[in-house]
């Protein structure tokens, strides 16, 4: 066990696996020379060389579409999107292709691609660089949707990535990179789709997922200050959904929060939300409630953009409208 | 400072057998007689079968269904052309290359009625998926390429589009890749001068398609597309760049799309009848007979007996197509991901329990 930051557990990751299976590959935007414009392929391209770690053109589209073809043809592509941002000029190839082919072609052909890329606020990126889109990709059936908390979760959750059969989107956190956690030495396999309690508790649950567990967790001190003992549950990504974990949770606290960093309109809360009164609205003693950002564009003024996404204050506030 | 050019392009077209079966010697591909009767009996093969499809869909026995006459030769030369260990991936008009390769003109019929599993490539034909989405899967054929490269692998990848397609960025992006990472990739445009109502001057104002490959550093050729040694010939010649580590080649054959953009088109709304009698007396098929004829390697029996063979093969397909049970409600669920949501198991029993 060691005591590394969210970037080395991912940069494990990718070592370990480029290490294991000559089949990987990994292709970007400055991924290999410049190691990464958030340094996460550090040390990869010195140690595996240009024909596996591929620095690429400017071309989203370009980089998905093509990494869908080595997928289709053998390979196990790593492709990284400098920001999720731009993930959107790849839409198409994303959405109608890498997770539709596998349904298209009736099973004959698998596309085991890993799309990495880092999003989320708080840096004064501006409007077009600040923003998470796990819940818009949670829409698509055929590609699966991770997003890790914790530098063990990112390691362990990216390694079984890296082996689905399954194409998945591995969304990172800007924010969380330089964040340290505990990491197991070695092997580290996660499943997908399976939450974690990141902290347990008896009276509520926070319900999130990436940089929004850790607000959700010093939410949770605050509300112990003031006799709430509030369970925070690390869904660890959106596609599988682990909504048996949701259920068990709130069944016993019965009062349930989703918390997330993107817009509340059409955010994955409600989502959650509506699956929870589906399925267990009788052991709720108050209505699920839902902690998002403003349904604005991410302002690039610094005190604008802190107003505009969740705080654990605003978690805080919207868990005592439930006692 | 003097202004001076720096470099210097220029685009060659390649034509070998004129529209009245003169062939010229100096270019004749390395052919032997035999492969001259296939490449006339594929060419005869895709224009029955192409019309069978549409007698089906005036049926409705098909659904909607994109017509190739006309562009045979474009199909059949390059299918010819691309060797069984080649990987193909195809727009949506390009039945001929289909049949160069085997692939059960059943499985066709069955897609184009709407049967999904009508995609799946038998073991061996390295087929993959036709694509309706203009120029996507441009890009996925440079992934097929750079997967082949790394692999050391003997193949080319080999992806097809329309006119249209070639103004779809990702038509650009794959073609810059090609370039960056020398892939050994063949693109084939079957520029038939139509994209549905667009005509080809208003597509984009270049001279020619064939130069954007230019701007790419790969290699670009224009070829008369209602030629199929010419077209044969230039696929063949761009495979050996590609095997040679020469990297990407992108061809333009000039065709003409004597049909409707589908079934679902009407072209008389938008389109000069003098310009489809125009290209009607360039015909890629009688041209390739009028060859044979000059060579005396084809006579009227023959004719009949390809017809009489051909038009029983075309049945087989059409009954086969036809007693293909219908797909069940689990197909639609089966391969969206490799391990179903429990949401997705209730919706498939919902399903399963509402078609009892």
């Amino acid at each position: 066990m060691a005591e590394i930051t969210t970037r080395e557990a991912i940069n494990q990751a990718l070592h370990e696996e480029l290490e294991r299976d000559e089949k990987i590959i990994l292709l970007g935007e400055d991924v290999g020379l410049y190691e990464g414009s958030f340094k996460v392929s550090k040390g990869l391209y010195a140690a595996f060389g240009e024909q596996r770690v591929i620095d690429t053109p400017i071309a989203e589209a370009g980089i998905i579409g093509m990494a869908c073809g080595a997928a289709m043809g053998g390979l196990r592509p790593i492709a990284e999107i400098m920001t999720v941002n731009f993930a959107i000029v790849a839409m198409d190839q994303i959405v109608n292709h890498v997770a539709k082919i596998h349904y298209m072609f009736g099973g004959q052909l698998q596309v085991p691609l890993v799309i990495r890329a880092p999003g989320g606020g708080g840096n004064q990126l501006g409007a077009q660089h600040s923003h998470s889109l796990e819940g818009l990709f949670m829409h698509f059936p055929g590609i699966r949707v991770v997003c890790p908390s914790f530098p063990a979760d990112a390691k362990g959750l990216l390694k079984t990535a890296i082996r689905s059969a399954d194409p998945v989107l591995f969304l990172e956190h800007e924010e969380l990179y330089g964040v340290k956690g505990d990491v197991p030495d070695g092997e580290l396999l996660i499943p997908l789709g399976v939450a974690d309690i990141k902290r347990a508790g008896r009276d509520v649950t926070l319900i999130a997922l990436s940089k929004m567990v850790y607000t959700c967790l010093e939410a949770a001190e605050q509300l112990a200050a003031e006799g709430i003992d509030a369970e925070v549950l690390d869904l660890r990504g959106l596609n599988p959904l682990d909504m048996a974990a949701v259920i068990e949770s709130v069944g016993r606290t019965r009062r349930a929060i989703t918390v997330e960093e993107s817009w509340l309109t059409g955010g994955w809360g409600g989502e959650i939300a509506a699956r929870i009164m589906e399925t267990c609205f009788d052991v709720l003693d108050a209505p699920v409630l839902r902690v998002a950002a403003a349904d604005v564009s991410a302002p690039y003024n610094k005190q604008l953009e802190q107003l505009a996404i969740p705080h654990a204050e605003d978690v805080v506030t919207r868990v005592k409208e439930l006692f | 400072m003097p202004k001076q050019p720096i470099a210097d392009f220029t685009i060659e077209r390649l034509s070998i057998l004129a529209p009245s079966g003169q062939a010229d010697e100096s270019l004749m591909p390395d052919l032997s007689d035999s492969q001259l009767l296939q490449l006339y009996e594929l060419l005869s093969y895709t224009r029955m079968a192409d019309q069978r499809a549409l007698d089906l869909q005036r049926e409705g026995r098909l659904g909607t269904y994109p017509a190739s006459l006309g562009q045979e030769a474009a199909q059949v030369g390059s299918g010819f052309a691309l060797r069984s260990q080649d990987w193909i991936f195809p727009a949506f008009r390009e039945l001929g290359v289909f049949l160069c390769h085997n692939y059960p003109l059943e499985l066709i019929y069955r897609y184009w009625s709407g049967d999904e599993r009508g995609q799946q490539s038998p073991e061996g034909c390295n087929i993959f998926p036709m694509s309706i989405a203009v120029g996507t899967h441009i890009l996925h054929a440079a992934g097929a390429a750079l997967a082949a490269k790394y692999r050391g692998d003997d193949l080319v990848a080999a992806a097809f589009l329309g006119d249209g397609g070639t103004s779809k960025g990702d038509f650009h992006e794959a073609l810059n890749m090609a370039g960056v990472y020398k892939l050994p990739l063949v693109v084939i445009c079957q520029n038939n001068q139509w994209a549905i109502s667009v005509s080809r001057q208003a597509q984009t104002a270049a001279q020619t398609l064939a130069q954007k490959a230019l701007s790419y550093g790969i290699h670009g050729l224009q070829v008369d597309g209602n030629d199929v040694l010419a077209v044969y010939q230039a696929t063949h010649e761009a495979i050996e760049r590609a095997r040679a580590g020469e990297g990407a080649s992108f061809i333009e054959c000039e065709t003409y799309r004597m049909a409707d953009h589908t079934t679902a088109d009407d072209a008389q709304r938008y389109r000069d009848p003098q310009e489809v009698e125009k290209w009607r007396q360039r015909d890629p098929l009688l041209r390739m007979r009028r060859f044979l004829d000059q060579q005396r390697l084809w006579s009227p029996g023959d004719q009949e007996q390809l017809e009489l063979t051909l038009k029983e093969r075309l049945n087989r397909a059409v009954r086969a197509a036809e007693s293909a049970a219908p797909p069940g409600a689990e197909e639609m669920f089966r391969y969206t991901c490799h391990q179903l949501s429990s949401r997705q198991q209730e919706q498939l029993k919902e399903c399963l329990d509402g078609s009892t």
